[in-house]
């Protein structure tokens, strides 16, 4: 058993060439925990460039019409380039930075962390390069242009399915060959250690905040915690804090695309089975001779078909749930809080919303329930006019 | 109440059942190392020679070895048993069968579109064995499987190297096994007398030592950084890392990913103890598969001459 483990998942299956690069990694972000001037900088771009902490906004109206537990919505959404994304990547790219690494190259599957890396990228004046599937950049275009606008290049990956995990594959290629130069910025709480806990690490601000607030304004834990998962990493950040408060329940919600039972979809805890792909051992969607298997979703982001390895262990060790959400319902889900918050949330961060929809109301009026608003849906309006039959086009 | 996802890790996700013979129902829980199968000898350090690793050593025995990489399938298992007769008559001294994986990481777009060849083929794992098996019948050259973790996982180790072991294959390669992880599996290798393969890069330098003490079979040296494919030029100095390996062990030392002439065969044989030619064979079984066989026989007659 080697580091990084979540229970039996997690660890380094990657090819020789970058175990190096990932002990050196690994060196710098640990130092760079203890470091008190690392930490600094983090928070001061955190409060003065991400728009940190982000809001836990009461939703009086919501609460009201499900008649359950008091709802609480945190905002990730409201964070500049519009998702937790930025999180994780004002982290990597400060590390990128101190170790010396000139150039940095990215995955990307709905766009936002494409951005969110090209903005940090921007900001820090790194070289940055983007790969993104071309289903993905056909259905995210102005997402492309806005990577563009940011300076960075996107490469078409045009490999294996063209999606989110082609994307990585090629993100991976490229990393082998430029390893000198270049930092990988992983977009999740996946890939080979140290990436599951370093990502973790920068988004688990998600719930220190989330924690304090909810404490501030209830004066008690909330009794559940939801968040959608592709890999996972806004959700564990939601998580991280609660996962020692035992009677905070951990709801992921993954994607359950046209229904589980057409297999058309990316719910890897529901259907997928034990595996090793992307440098990690955990859950992924595969077929009968362990080939990964092609997945669906409405929603970009959560086209994936793996989970980072601590959700894995999550689940088996039953410290969290995960459910399947279809696009349907996740549709449902955002046009409800559009109506009743005037809130336009992401597709993904829908996913989350719509089992709380049914949870809520089953919930005692004097608990609460966070649910993590992972990102805007701004991204997504012209996908979603598409799915209820009107032709927009961005 | 909201249920608990139903996980079911027992359960593969696509409809069907495995068709792999010997396929195991609890993927990712291999049998305890230490309880081999019956015909299995444990592959204790100093373990009596197998038959195995004395294939594996002859290949290096005589010359530098020319190792020849192809992926089983592509276009078809029976194409495979052709190039693999045409390669063993053009004087391969091992072959390296490539078990088609979906998202092959480590691999440029040759072996890429190769692997997805094979797998639109119908390639299964329990394919790769049975062609094993075949070609054991009739040759003797030592056969090396090379694919990523996760068919292997899959599969289950137990059953997979029992399998192996039965089909009398002799080694395996996973490029997504590093030193550090290989505990997992290694177990399972030896136990049923094949050799994990070990490998090393030009980034490798601290963890030579520690690896090449390890190694069995050969050591395959990455020549290059990036993923395998047909380079024009092999710049790095590889004389440290070898030096490094000689140091500790004996093990013979193969170089890979990007040769393709008899200048850099040559060149590297001077360094090493064989070479390793992969995405250069399987262009050509790309561009025309019918003529491929006799085709490579003639591409590789100045390579292996090279090595002399």
């Amino acid at each position: 058993m080697t580091k990084g483990r979540f229970g039996d998942f997690g660890g380094q299956y990657i090819p020789e060439t970058l175990m190096s690069e990932l002990y050196a990694l690994e060196a710098a972000y640990e130092a760079s925990k203890r470091d008190p001037d690392f930490q600094a900088e983090l928070t001061t771009l955190f409060n003065t460039y991400a728009n940190r902490p982000s809001l836990l906004y009461f939703a009086e109206k919501m609460t009201r019409e499900l008649g359950g537990a008091k709802v609480y919505l945190k905002r990730e959404d409201l964070n500049h380039t519009g998702s937790h994304k930025i999180n994780n990547v004002l982290g990597q790219a400060l590390l990128a930075k101190r170790r010396n690494k000139t150039r940095v190259i990215a995955e990307t599957g709905a766009g936002q962390h494409g951005v969110a890396a090209a903005t940090a990228a921007a900001l820090l004046g790194l070289e940055c390069e983007v790969f993104m599937g071309r289903e993905d950049t056909e259905r995210q275009a102005l997402n492309v242009y806005r990577m563009e606008l940011l300076g960075a290049k996107v490469h078409t990956v045009t490999s294996g399915t063209a999606t989110l995990k082609d994307a990585v594959n090629e993100a991976m290629r490229e990393w082998v060959s430029r390893v000198d130069d270049t930092h990988y910025v992983l977009g999740s709480v996946m890939g080979p250690h140290p990436f599951p806990t370093m990502v973790r690490d920068f988004q688990a601000v998600i719930s220190a905040e989330a924690r304090a607030q909810i404490l501030a304004c209830e004066g008690c834990l909330p009794a559940a915690v939801l968040a959608c998962v592709g890999g996972g990493s806004n959700a564990i950040g939601s998580f991280y804090h609660f996962i020692p408060d035992a009677d905070v329940r951990l709801i992921g919600c993954e994607a359950a695309g046209r229904g589980i039972e057409t297999g058309q979809h990316a719910a890897t805890i529901a259907t997928g089975a034990e595996g090793v792909f992307h440098g990690m051992k955990s859950y992924f969607c595969q077929d009968a001779d362990g080939q990964i298997a092609p997945v669906y979703s409405i929603s970009a982001g959560l086209d994936y078909p793996g989970i980072g390895p601590e959700h894995a262990w999550l689940h088996q060790s039953g410290r969290a749930e995960y459910v399947p959400i279809t696009d349907e319902e996740a549709v449902c889900a955002f046009e409800y809080l559009a109506h009743s918050e005037g809130i336009i949330c992401a597709i993904e961060s829908a996913h989350a919303l719509a089992h709380a929809l049914t949870l809520v109301p089953r919930l005692p009026k004097d608990t609460s329930v966070i649910i993590c608003l992972s990102g805007r849906g701004d991204k997504d309006v012209a996908a979603i006019a598409r799915y209820r039959g009107r032709s927009i086009h961005e | 109440m909201s249920s608990v996802a139903n996980g079911t890790p027992g359960t593969p996700g696509a409809p069907g059942t495995p068709d792999a013979p010997g396929a195991t129902d609890t993927p990712g829980t291999p049998g305890t190392p230490g309880t081999p199968g019956a015909t299995g000898t444990p592959g204790a350090p100093g373990a009596p020679v197998t038959p195995a690793s004395s294939r594996i050593a002859g290949a290096f025995a005589e010359h530098k070895a020319l190792i020849a990489f192809l992926t089983a399938g592509d276009p078809s298992l029976a194409r495979t048993e052709e190039y693999v007769a045409a390669l063993e008559k053009a004087g391969v001294d091992l072959i390296e069968i490539g078990i088609p994986f979906s998202d092959p990481i480590a691999e440029g777009p040759i072996i890429q579109q190769a692997s997805l060849r094979a797998l639109a083929s119908g390639t299964t794992i329990g394919d790769c064995i049975a062609l094993a098996r075949r070609l054991r019948a009739r040759t003797q050259l030592p056969l090396v499987f090379m694919t990523y973790l996760n068919p292997v996982f899959h599969y289950g180790y137990e059953a997979f190297f029992a399998d192996c072991e039965q089909a009398g294959v002799d080694g395996i390669i996973v490029p997504d096994l590093p030193f550090e992880e290989k505990g997992e599996m290694e177990p399972f290798v030896r136990a049923h007398g094949l050799e994990l393969i070990s490998m090393l890069a030009p980034t490798s330098e601290a963890r030579v030592a520690r690896i090449a003490r390890e190694a069995r079979g050969f050591l395959y040296l990455v020549s290059s950084l990036g993923v395998t494919g047909v380079r024009e030029s092999i710049t790095t100095d590889l004389r440290p890392i070898i030096a490094a390996v000689r140091a500790v062990s004996d093990v013979p030392i193969a170089v890979g990913f990007g040769v393709h002439t008899p200048k850099q065969a040559r060149e590297l044989a001077a360094l090493c103890d064989g070479v390793i030619i992969g995405s250069a064979i399987v262009q050509r079984i790309g561009a025309s598969p019918a003529t491929a066989a006799a085709d490579l026989s003639a591409w590789l007659s100045p390579i292996r001459a090279a090595l002399e």
